[in-house]
């Protein structure tokens, strides 16, 4: 039961793992495609398990990269005040900040919504293209951390609320025409989600490494 | 709690935070121990987490108030000139009927930062004191923190969207205030405070025997 890694060597030694955010080790146990493991004294995530094909994850991953490309290049909404029509797509709107002088805000609306967003689903296409043909990415020790700082740096969907809330706060005094971005934006959403829940930190290590030399069993 | 469970640290054995893989630590004759699988920087606990976290929470504290009293959108019309702080924009939400929405921003702009910045002054804290109480409660505490974080951008792109799109020359220009600026720095200041703060060290003083400190 104790998954002390001192204990004698069972028949199968299977990985010892260190929860993330109580430092508590435990065996590694097998968990059903798509379930979690959580740690047994913090109930934090020690890891998900693997789908048995990439194909899925790869799937929702290349279908976001279209939606990004699309919400990028059209409008995301026209107004019309008094027959005067203004539209304006995401990287207008990084301008228009900039233009008022307000860089660091237009900044960081540029990293969290273009630049970030961009490299992650790159990143995640350049990890899972040669996975699936068997062979290891290049670089993946880099490639790894930049996915890892990039993550929480991703906010499309807090983006599209705001969206909403901009919206609605308009339609109090002009006419307010949704353009193709806006559909693109809710349904690159929910695929982002998707991607994210499907795409697999560990599975990427286990496939590229099945058994790393300096690895402590139990 | 029955005997102590074994922590990594306590046992000698690192765990990766890039990969995760847990390796043994090499012997003590000083130099950084990298992991065997992804070479990244192996650490016991996050180094200098605290001290870092404590710096970026108070630069977060001093943005706050900027935040929320400068304005953080400028309207200007013919009808003359307002300005919008946060809490007028939640105001101006709710008096026009959209109560969903009002309360989805007074949470996103104001509940959230203002939650963030006192748990994880509470953390901080408490982890300095080596305090034993609830750490199941404060490690789901500092989950938290790190998943709802990013909704305080709420405002800065709703800010973002009127100003492009609400330029009509004389007719309406709506142009971004400098609580933007205060408020984004609020948001990005807490979300760096949080990732320095590492949550083992709530742990830690169940477990007398782990003096490994990096
Ligand atoms: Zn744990």
């Amino acid at each position: 039961m104790s998954p002390h890694p001192t204990v004698a060597k069972t028949i199968t030694a299977r990985p010892v793992i260190a929860c993330h955010e109580c430092d508590l080790l435990q065996r590694a146990i097998a968990v059903p495609p798509g379930g979690v493991a959580r740690c047994r004294r913090c109930g934090g995530e020690l890891y998900r398990a693997a789908h048995r094909r990439l194909d899925p994850t790869l799937a929702l991953v290349l279908a976001a990269a279209v939606l990004f490309a699309v919400a990028n290049a059209f409008p995301i909404v026209g107004l019309e005040i008094q027959g005067i029509r203004n539209v304006t797509n995401l990287f207008g709107a990084v301008q228009a900040l900039w233009n008022q002088e307000m860089r660091p805000i237009a900044a960081l609306v540029f990293l969290t919504t273009i630049l970030m967003p961009a490299v992650n689903l790159a990143v995640m296409i350049y990890l899972l293209l040669p996975l699936k043909l068997g062979r290891r990415p290049a670089g993946l020790t880099v490639i790894m951390r930049v996915l890892q700082s990039v993550k929480p740096w991703g906010m499309l969907e807090v983006f599209m609320l705001g969206i909403i809330v901009a919206l609605v706060k308009l339609t109090h005094f002009a006419t307010v025409v949704p353009g193709l971005a806006l559909w693109s934006f809710a349904v690159l959403t929910l695929l982002l989600a998707a991607a994210a829940a499907s795409f697999n930190v560990r599975d990427v290590w286990d496939r590229a490494y099945p058994a790393p030399r300096g690895e402590v069993r139990a | 709690m029955n005997a102590t469970p074994a922590t990594a640290a306590a046992c000698g054995l690192l765990s990766c935070h890039v990969c995760g893989l847990v390796s043994r630590a090499p012997g003590t004759g000083g130099g950084t121990a990298h992991c065997p699988r992804c070479s990244a920087r192996l650490h016991f606990r996050k180094p200098n987490g605290t001290s870092r976290a404590w710096a970026l929470l108070i630069a977060a504290y001093i943005m706050y108030i900027p935040a929320n009293l400068l304005p953080i959108m400028e309207t200007s019309s013919l009808f003359g000139s307002e300005n919008d702080t946060i809490m007028s924009g939640v105001i101006f939400l709710w008096s026009s009927g959209s109560w969903d929405l009002a309360g989805l921003v007074f949470i996103a702009s104001i509940l959230v930062p203002l939650m963030k910045l006192i748990a994880l002054t509470l953390l901080l804290v408490s982890v300095q004191c080596r305090a034993r109480w609830l750490p199941v409660q404060r490690t789901r505490l500092y989950r938290l923190v790190e998943q709802v974080g990013r909704w305080s951008m709420l405002d800065i792109y709703v800010v973002t969207i009127l100003a492009a799109l609400v330029q009509i020359g004389s007719l309406a220009t709506i142009t971004a205030g400098p609580a933007a600026l205060a408020f984004g720095a609020v948001v990005v200041l807490t979300m760096f405070a949080a990732m320095q703060f590492d949550p083992r060290l709530i742990w830690d003083p169940f477990h007398q025997e782990s003096q490994h400190h990096d």
